[in-house]
């Protein structure tokens, strides 16, 4: 009995001492004053590991993609991912290691894609993500160039015989939420004096099976994604986008607040792309461009300047890795949604400037 | 013995175990708080610095800018989020409210068949008991959406019922009763109806007492009520009328529509949760001593009598503790809506508002406060009722 009233006090006292120790060593952040000093250190810290270095440092770049939208970002039955989104992940990676397959895709929800980013799980974001104002001041993102010109659309079925906003007067409309699909939806909608039922789904499957099942009269979302699920449908060709537009959607790149020379990386290899088809360079005459006497183009393939090292990083080729391989700007379109793909989406607003596009990106020099 | 009157002489503070004692709950007390806060402060710090925001719900008041499908309330997208919270709010709570009904009564149809000396509707229970048991919950939501209420065909091509009643795979357009003006004097008259009703069941009762043979008081309760209410509805100037579901358009017009993602939810949520019920009925039946029900047909009781008057109010008391914790899952598992489509708490408020104003840490403490009310709600009153049928012991 003794023996045991000995061991009990024995032990009673251990965890005192082991709950001070603890105490003592969590009471200072505890106390307000403390974290004070706590901040003052803590943006030195994040100052010396940029994003570049952590990406160099792992070897490979993630990049927060999708899985589910064939032609921008998809995953196909052998594992891989592609798309013109994806490439774009690709001509990053290759101008950082001058390899388009030092990429890790990080398939994500149009919901949970910020979160991962501003927690550091990935590095950039390029997932048909739309530039708001909200995303890049609330949600502290930075969006680069816009790659993609897109606006919101409405899909039906042929035999239904919709052609304007109007003739869905009591119509269900499917619609995926965690986007600025639902609020212009909403809008739009709401400005034609139209009654309809939002039926909102959290995933763009269950959205498109829903509205092929005949659950709702249209499904909506960024016209690029329609023309892309259209050919998922049982039958496709039952099926019309009708010539509305509900919104602008400025689809690109976008990278957490606070890291510029990221920002710039991410900006730059967009531009290059644009620039490339701009002066006719594409994957397969680039090294012929190699002797130009042209100051931009030998700017832009690292023969002239030190451009490259001006977004931190040393290959002075690196847009020429680019083009190598992944293509010019309109390489990168046709692949994935150009005439010989089963979309076959015209450039239309997409197209070079000097085409009568919006593309329009700014000089190397 | 000895060794506690030795200890009657207090030791010095230090080896006094209830000073100890004390001493060593404070500082768990500190120790948890200390934790608390230093999370808490960490939170804080890292949303100032990262994203430059501090914790403010002033959001709730802006207009929500988004439409919702189906609404227990009006709404449209001009009002608050918080108006779009509570009609998320009232879609669970319709839901977990007639789920939990519904689940209750197949629940306790099953678990009594499950007893059933009759060897085909013993095995159609159990079998019934080990598939839905053993399926999980999300699996059979979307089996019940995509299909089940997805496959019925198309809202042109309906399966009309008499009714009429609409079946397709948007939903089921039911009839519906709309309140006229003389509504309200109708509810008056339904009142008094259940006030003499009380009166008499009073008098009813006394007269029992005496006399030594219970009257169906029951029965003569709701005959009183029923022809006080006949009266009202034929005196008053129509207090109701029907309004039948149509179609017209792209949808059924009229009546009330309980639309495919609601329906999927509410069969799937009653049918696994009965299961369960029906494990926790037959657990409570057998509880109940053999003894009692052989003195129950001793006294020339028939089955029937043996099972509502004998068998289950002492089986009661044995199922309503876990009987509540499955109405708890039921409105925890309804979360799962989001699978499906159905706009609940956690499908409008942790889906859409969140997105739409990425407040996380607002909307998260809001929705989880939500549901430990609700939970807590429903453990309050079954705990009411628990105490009461308690009270009916000796």
């Amino acid at each position: 009995m003794k023996g045991m009233r000995k061991l009990k006090k024995a032990g009673m006292i251990l965890s005192m001492v082991v709950g001070m120790i603890i105490a003592a060593c969590m009471s200072p952040a505890a106390g307000p004053e403390v974290v004070e000093s706590d901040e003052a250190a803590a943006p030195a810290m994040q100052e010396v590991q940029s994003t570049l270095s952590i990406v160099q440092e792992r070897g490979k770049l993630v990049c927060i993609g999708n899985a589910q939208l064939p032609g921008f970002g998809f995953l196909d039955s052998e594992g891989n991912f592609s798309g013109f989104d994806v490439d774009y992940c690709r001509a990053i990676a290759a101008a950082i290691f001058g390899d388009a397959n030092a990429l890790e895709v990080r398939p994500a929800t149009a919901k949970e894609r910020f979160t991962i980013l501003s927690s550091g799980e990935g590095d950039v974001i390029i997932r048909n993500t739309t530039w708001t104002m909200s995303r890049d001041t609330d949600l502290g993102m930075n969006f680069g160039p816009t790659t993609f010109y897109d606006g919101q659309g409405l899909m039906v079925r042929k035999e239904s015989g919709v052609a304007t906003l109007q003739d869905l007067q009591g119509a269900s409309v499917c619609v995926v939420t965690g986007t600025t699909t639902e609020l212009n939806l909403a809008d739009q909608f709401a400005a034609a004096g139209v009654d309809y039922e939002a039926v909102v789904f959290e995933d763009f499957d269950q959205s498109f099976t829903a509205y092929d099942e005949g659950r709702c009269d249209a499904v909506t979302t960024d016209k690029s994604s329609l023309v892309s699920r259209q050919t998922t449908l049982t039958v496709p060709a039952d099926h019309v986008i009708i010539n509305v537009t509900l919104s602008k959607e400025p689809l690109g790149p976008a990278v957490r607040h606070g890291d510029d020379q990221w920002f710039d990386i991410v900006n730059w290899v967009v531009y290059a792309t644009m620039l490339a088809e701009e002066h006719g360079i594409s994957s397969q005459n680039v090294d012929s461009f190699m002797d130009s006497n042209d100051p931009n183009i030998r700017k832009l393939l690292g023969l002239e300047g030190d451009f490259c090292a001006k977004i931190g990083l040393s290959n002075a080729g690196c847009f020429v890795d680019v083009i190598k391989q992944l293509g010019n700007y309109a390489e990168i379109y046709d692949r994935n949604l150009g005439p010989d793909t089963v979309f076959d989406l015209p450039r239309g607003l997409n197209s070079l400037y000097t085409d009568g596009g919006i593309l329009y990106a700014p000089p190397i020099r | 013995m000895q060794e506690i009157h030795a200890s009657q002489v207090r030791p010095p503070f230090y080896r006094d175990e209830r000073v100890l004692g004390i001493f060593s709950q404070l500082l768990v007390v500190v120790i948890v708080v200390g934790l608390g806060l230093f999370f808490y402060s960490n939170m804080i710090t890292g949303l100032r610095e990262k994203h430059n925001v501090a914790i403010s719900f002033s959001f709730l008041s802006q207009a929500a800018g988004f439409d919702i499908g189906e609404s227990l309330i009006e709404y449209s997208r001009e009002r608050t989020y918080l108006r779009a919270f509570v009609v998320g709010l009232l879609n669970t709570f319709q839901v977990a409210f007639l789920g939990i009904i519904f689940a209750t009564a197949l629940g306790i149809v099953i678990g009594v068949m499950r007893l059933s000396t009759n060897f085909l509707v013993s095995r159609i229970a159990s079998i019934y008991i080990d598939i839905f048991r053993n399926i999980p919950l999300l699996v059979l939501l979307i089996f019940w959406a995509q299909a089940v209420f997805l496959k019925l065909p198309r809202v042109a091509e309906a399966i009309i019922l008499p009714g009429p009643i609409f079946l397709s795979n948007r939903g089921v357009a039911i009839p519906w009763g709309i309140p006229t003006d003389s509504w309200g004097a109708f509810l008056l008259v339904l009142a008094a109806g259940v006030l003499l009703g009380a009166v008499i069941s009073y008098f009813l009762r006394e007269q029992g007492k005496r006399t030594g043979r219970m009257p169906l008081i029951t029965l003569w309760f709701l005959v009183t009520v029923a022809a006080v209410g006949l009266v009202g509805w034929i005196v008053l100037p129509q207090p109701m009328t029907l309004d039948q579901p149509f179609l017209e358009g792209f949808n059924t017009q009229g009546g009330k529509i309980l639309s495919q993602q609601f329906m999927a939810l509410l069969s799937g949520l009653i049918i696994y949760t009965a299961a369960f019920i029906a494990e926790v009925v037959r657990a409570g039946i057998q509880s109940v001593s053999k003894g009692q029900r052989e003195a129950a047909t001793s006294l020339g009781l028939n089955p029937a009598q043996t099972l509502r008057l004998i068998i289950f109010p002492q089986a009661l008391r044995v199922i309503i503790p876990p009987l509540t914790s499955q109405y708890l899952n039921l409105t925890k598992n309804s979360s799962l809506a989001i699978a499906i489509g159905y706009p609940d708490l956690f499908a409008v408020a942790g889906n859409t508002i969140l997105n739409q104003t990425g407040r996380e840490i607002e909307m998260f403490t809001m929705i989880m406060g939500t549901y430990l009310s609700l939970s807590l709600l429903t453990s309050f009153l079954m705990n009411i009722y628990n105490r009461r049928i308690r009270l009916v012991e000796r």
